[in-house]
Parts: C-alpha cells; sequence; structure tokens
C-alpha cells in the first residue's frame, strides 16, 4: 500500500466538487435574499433580484406567518409526522417481528408478508379518488385519517426493513427469556424492541422526511376541513401572495427551516436512515 | 405446550389488527377504484355502469394519451440525467478529496427540501432570473420546453438521493479490485467501465428503480411549476387524475386511467427487476 496516497488529497476533485456546489447553494442563496428584501427593492434586473437586501428585517416573515397561519400549519405538520413515526415503530415492528419469525415455516405468514410488500407497487393515484370517499363517509377527512393513510402506505417498506433485520436476531434469546417465564409479548416489548434501535432510527428518518415534504395525501383528504399542513399552507396561500414575491419567499423559507435545522442536527442519522432504508 | 400456544396467539394478535388496517386503506380502494372504473360515476350523485367504456374512451382521448407520452419522456430523460450525474458525482464525492463529509452533506441538501416548495423556488427562478440573465422568455412559458424545466427540477432533487446510494455502493468495491486492476493497466474510463461499474449493478439497479418509480408518479412539481400548463403539454398522469378525477367531474373516467396507471407501473418495476437481476446473474 501506498501510505504517502493516503494523505494526499485529489485537489483538482475537490475543487470542481466545490465549484459544483453552487447548484446546490444557488437557489438556498435566492430564496434567502429575496426573502428578506422589500418588493420596492426589486427591480427587473438580475442585480436588483440578486444583491444583499438594503436592511436585514424580519417583517416579511412577520406578515407570512400570519398570512399563511404559520403555528397552526407547524402544529399540524409535527403532529402528522410525530405520530406517524411513532405509530410507524410500534406497529410496522411489531408485525415485523411477527411475520419475520413465521414467514419461513407458516404458509399464513408467508402470504400475509407478500400481501403486505406487493402494496409497494401501488401508486397513490388509483388510491386517492376511493380513499377521499372513504374518508368522508367514515367521518376522518381529518388529521387521524391523514394519518391512518400514511400508515398503510409506509406498511410494505417497513415491514420488509423489520423483517430484514429480525434475521440477524437470535432466536436463542426468546428462548431465555422463556425460561423465565417471560410471555411472547413482554419478550417483544422488553428484549426484540430495544435491540431493533438501529431499524427504528431508519424507519423514523425515512417515514419523517416522506412524511413532512407529503402533499398530496393532506391535500385530497384534508381538503375540505380546512386545516393545512406546512407544505400545504404554501399550495393554498399561493394566490394570497400575488406578486408579492418577498412574502412568498420568505414564507417558502419559513417551511424549509424545520427540516434544514432538522438535518444539521443529525446529519449523520439521516444519511444513515436514507442508504438503510434503499439498499436493503 | 401452553407457550408455545401463547407464542402463536400473540403473533396473530400482532398480525392482524395491522392486516386489517392495511386492508381497509390499500386494499378496499383499490378495488373500489376498480369498480369505479366501469362506471360513469362524476364524484357525486348516481351513477351507472357502463362497462368497458372508460377504457375504450381512455385509448382515444387525445389528453390521456398527451398525458403519458409527457409523463413518460419526462421519466426517461429525468432518469438518464440523474443516473448520469449522480454517478459522476459519486465518483467524486468517493475519493481522497479534502472536506469530505460537508461536501457529502451539502449535496444531500436537496433530497430533504419538500418538492413543492422547491418547485416554487425554481418556478421564480425560471420565470425571472433566466430570462433576465440570458434575455429569453421562461422556458415555463413555452409548450416545447416546459417539460425540460420540470425534467431539471425533479432531476436537481433526486440527485442527491441517487449519489448518496451511489457512494454507499462506492464504498463496498474492496481496494484490492483496484490493485489488480491498476496491475492489470486498468485506469480511468477503462478502470470505471470493467471494474467499478460491474460491481456497483445492484445499486444502479436500486436507482433505477427509484428514480424512475418516482419520476412516473410526478405530481408536486407539476403543481409548483406549471400547473400542467401551457396547453396541457405537462400534464402528468398523477396530476390528470387529481384534477379532473377529483374536480372535473371525471371520477369514473379517471378511475379507468388510474388503473391502467397501475399496471403499468406493476409492469414497469416487474420488468425493471427481471432486466437487472438477469444482468446481476452474468457477472
Amino acid at each position: 500500500m501506498d501510505v504517502k496516497g493516503k494523505e494526499r488529497y485529489n485537489w483538482p476533485v475537490t475543487i470542481l466538487l466545490i465549484c459544483g456546489l453552487i447548484t446546490i447553494i444557488f437557489p438556498l442563496y435566492m430564496t434567502i435574499i429575496i426573502a428578506f428584501k422589500q418588493p420596492s427593492e426589486m427591480t427587473n434586473s438580475i442585480s436588483g433580484i440578486l444583491s444583499l437586501p438594503k436592511t436585514w428585517s424580519f417583517s416579511n416573515f412577520a406578515e407570512a406567518m400570519r398570512v399563511t397561519d404559520f403555528w397552526r400549519s407547524l402544529r399540524n405538520s409535527l403532529l402528522i409526522t410525530g405520530v406517524t413515526v411513532i405509530l410507524s415503530i410500534a406497529l410496522h415492528s411489531m408485525v415485523g417481528y411477527a411475520i419475520g419469525r413465521n414467514k419461513a415455516k407458516s404458509k399464513w405468514y408467508n402470504f400475509t408478508y407478500l400481501y403486505i410488500v406487493s402494496g409497494m407497487f401501488v401508486p397513490f393515484a388509483i388510491l386517492m379518488m376511493p380513499l377521499v370517499k372513504q374518508t368522508a363517509q367514515w367521518g376522518i377527512a381529518n388529521i387521524f385519517g391523514v394519518i391512518l393513510c400514511y400508515m398503510v402506505f409506509y406498511m410494505p417498506m417497513n415491514l420488509m426493513l423489520y423483517s430484514g433485520y429480525l434475521v440477524n436476531i437470535p432466536v436463542a434469546l426468546e428462548e431465555a427469556a422463556r425460561v423465565d417465564g417471560a410471555t411472547t409479548w413482554t419478550t417483544y416489548w422488553k428484549i426484540i424492541f430495544p435491540i431493533m434501535a438501529p431499524m427504528h432510527a431508519t424507519v423514523a428518518v425515512i417515514t419523517a422526511l416522506s412524511v413532512w415534504n407529503d402533499v398530496m395525501t393532506p391535500l385530497v383528504i384534508m381538503s375540505g376541513s380546512g386545516l393545512n399542513t406546512l407544505p400545504l399552507a404554501q399550495l393554498s396561500f399561493q394566490t394570497q401572495f400575488g406578486t408579492n414575491y418577498n412574502l412568498a419567499f420568505a414564507s417558502y423559507l419559513l417551511a424549509l427551516l424545520p427540516l434544514l435545522i432538522f438535518y444539521i442536527i443529525c446529519q449523520k442519522q439521516i444519511l444513515n436512515g436514507v442508504v438503510n432504508g434503499a439498499v436493503k | 405446550m401452553k407457550y408455545a400456544n401463547d407464542r402463536q396467539r400473540t403473533f396473530m394478535l400482532m398480525t392482524i389488527p395491522v392486516v386489517v388496517l392495511f386492508f381497509a386503506f390499500n386494499t378496499l380502494p383499490l378495488i373500489k377504484g376498480v369498480i369505479y372504473s366501469f362506471t360513469n360515476f362524476r364524484g357525486y350523485g348516481t351513477y351507472d355502469w357502463v362497462g368497458l367504456r372508460n377504457y375504450i374512451d381512455l385509448f382515444q382521448d387525445a389528453r390521456v394519451g398527451k398525458s403519458y407520452l409527457f409523463t413518460l419522456k419526462m421519466a426517461v430523460l429525468a432518469t438518464i440525467v440523474t443516473n448520469v450525474i449522480s454517478l459522476i458525482l459519486a465518483l467524486g464525492l468517493n475519493s481522497k478529496i479534502r472536506f469530505k463529509s460537508a461536501l457529502r452533506g451539502l449535496y444531500f441538501i436537496p433530497n430533504i427540501l419538500g418538492a413543492l416548495v422547491v418547485g416554487y423556488i425554481f418556478n421564480y427562478f425560471f420565470t425571472y432570473i433566466i430570462p433576465a440573465l440570458f434575455n429569453t422568455t421562461s422556458i415555463l412559458a413555452s409548450t416545447t420546453w416546459a417539460w425540460v424545466g420540470i425534467v431539471i427540477v425533479c432531476a436537481w432533487q433526486a440527485v442527491a438521493m441517487n449519489t448518496i446510494i451511489y457512494i454507499s455502493g462506492l464504498s463496498t468495491v474492496p481496494e484490492d479490485v483496484y490493485e489488480a486492476g491498476s496491475i492489470d493497466g486498468a485506469t480511468g474510463w477503462t478502470k470505471f467501465k470493467h471494474l467499478t461499474f460491474p460491481l456497483i449493478i445492484p445499486f444502479f439497479s436500486i436507482n433505477m428503480v427509484l428514480s424512475g418509480k418516482n419520476f412516473l408518479m410526478v405530481f408536486d412539481q407539476i403543481m409548483a411549476l406549471t400547473k400542467g400548463g401551457p396547453a396541457q403539454s405537462t400534464e402528468s398522469i398523477s396530476y390528470l387524475i387529481y384534477n379532473n378525477g377529483m374536480a372535473g367531474g371525471q371520477f369514473g373516467f379517471q378511475s379507468a386511467n388510474a388503473v391502467l396507471f397501475f399496471v403499468i407501473i406493476v409492469a414497469f418495476s416487474v420488468a425493471q427487476l427481471r432486466f437487472t437481476s438477469s444482468k446481476e446473474e452474468q457477472l
């Protein structure tokens, strides 16, 4: 092995990659700059749009928060995402355990596994219209109905992840607990559930990202309820912003901020989670 | 024996409620969707059975045909663009570079941002920044070029995800393969073509399926960028089903469209999995 080669950096590639970052940074820069400006500063020339604002005032943000009812939308988004993630971890891991432990020897569990996993091929477009009718009939055309839908939409993926992970957990652990007189139910929650912690992290990250950014499900299901999620608020208030792009961009930035903060704090977990979810 | 009973009962109790939930929110609406597709339901009021009428109309409807063409064209181009860029990016981010983790972290940002808001930001970019820079009109207003705008925005976000998957693929390639290769004189493109790429084919197939399927179902970007316009030139299948099925009084007809779309997605997924798994076997 060339030991020196390990310390030598490939600078041309590094510089190319840094230059390429402009494609990521520029849209974000544009969003921030426009969000802080006043409409009077926006001339039709490029420099008028992209120069730094004269004063860094938060008035656009205050106004955008008022127009989009930011705190309520944020609360709804947090509620939907939080409850979906918690229920997914609890229920999907449980069914993943029951199916994972039995599908090799039982036809019924193997069938159930294939039945649920094949749900991955069902596009939302075909479920959309019947689900709207159904949730309205059942009186759950609200946040609760949206959460139930998500529980089902992410079940195929999460079931695959959990039952795949379970293969690595020896059954001997459960037998040891059984000798101590524990029931299967307590064994699951006391022993297996904690061991699956790395998979819980993966499931939490993937589910949270998809649910938080999803527009279509709450759009069709909660449309009559007057409720908004954070992305949905951008859609609903699109007309009210009119041509006041400064206000609109302040609102966009506010909508992007929660996930950006989340990403800065747990970047590592998010990257690991996303890769695990896709590759396994 | 008592233990075995408890174990089987617990497994059943764990499974059945979840299966019931799955049935109620996946299988049941799927069945209802198929049933609606044989009716002239408008979304309200009474309806009649029309047999295969909707399906026959589907193949004669110019707007539906246009939306399938657009979606296919867009998905194919976006999949190619995304995979080429993300493969190059992954090779760069996997080499011996300075600031490796920071660069990887920054290049992943587009993936965590909501597609709708990203769409609105790019909408502004295409409508005001690009025309001011190059003294042209907005590509989103052009029936010939608007779809390219959609491809750009979709690829911008999808590249982040695919890159990360390629990076994790590249990190599985053992160092001694390259050493053996360099003895044989493999460098640059030959090295990539004969050593690296065959070894990351499983990751290539994951990315093809993942991005292909996502692009076929494109919705948010359409909503934010063009709303299907101009002149319905960028109406994706999902958008058409949503727009005409929910508000346009074509509940039954668009249900038939959704069933056709479902069949296509299944066929696409199965074909792609077959194709890539046969390629893997050859190695």
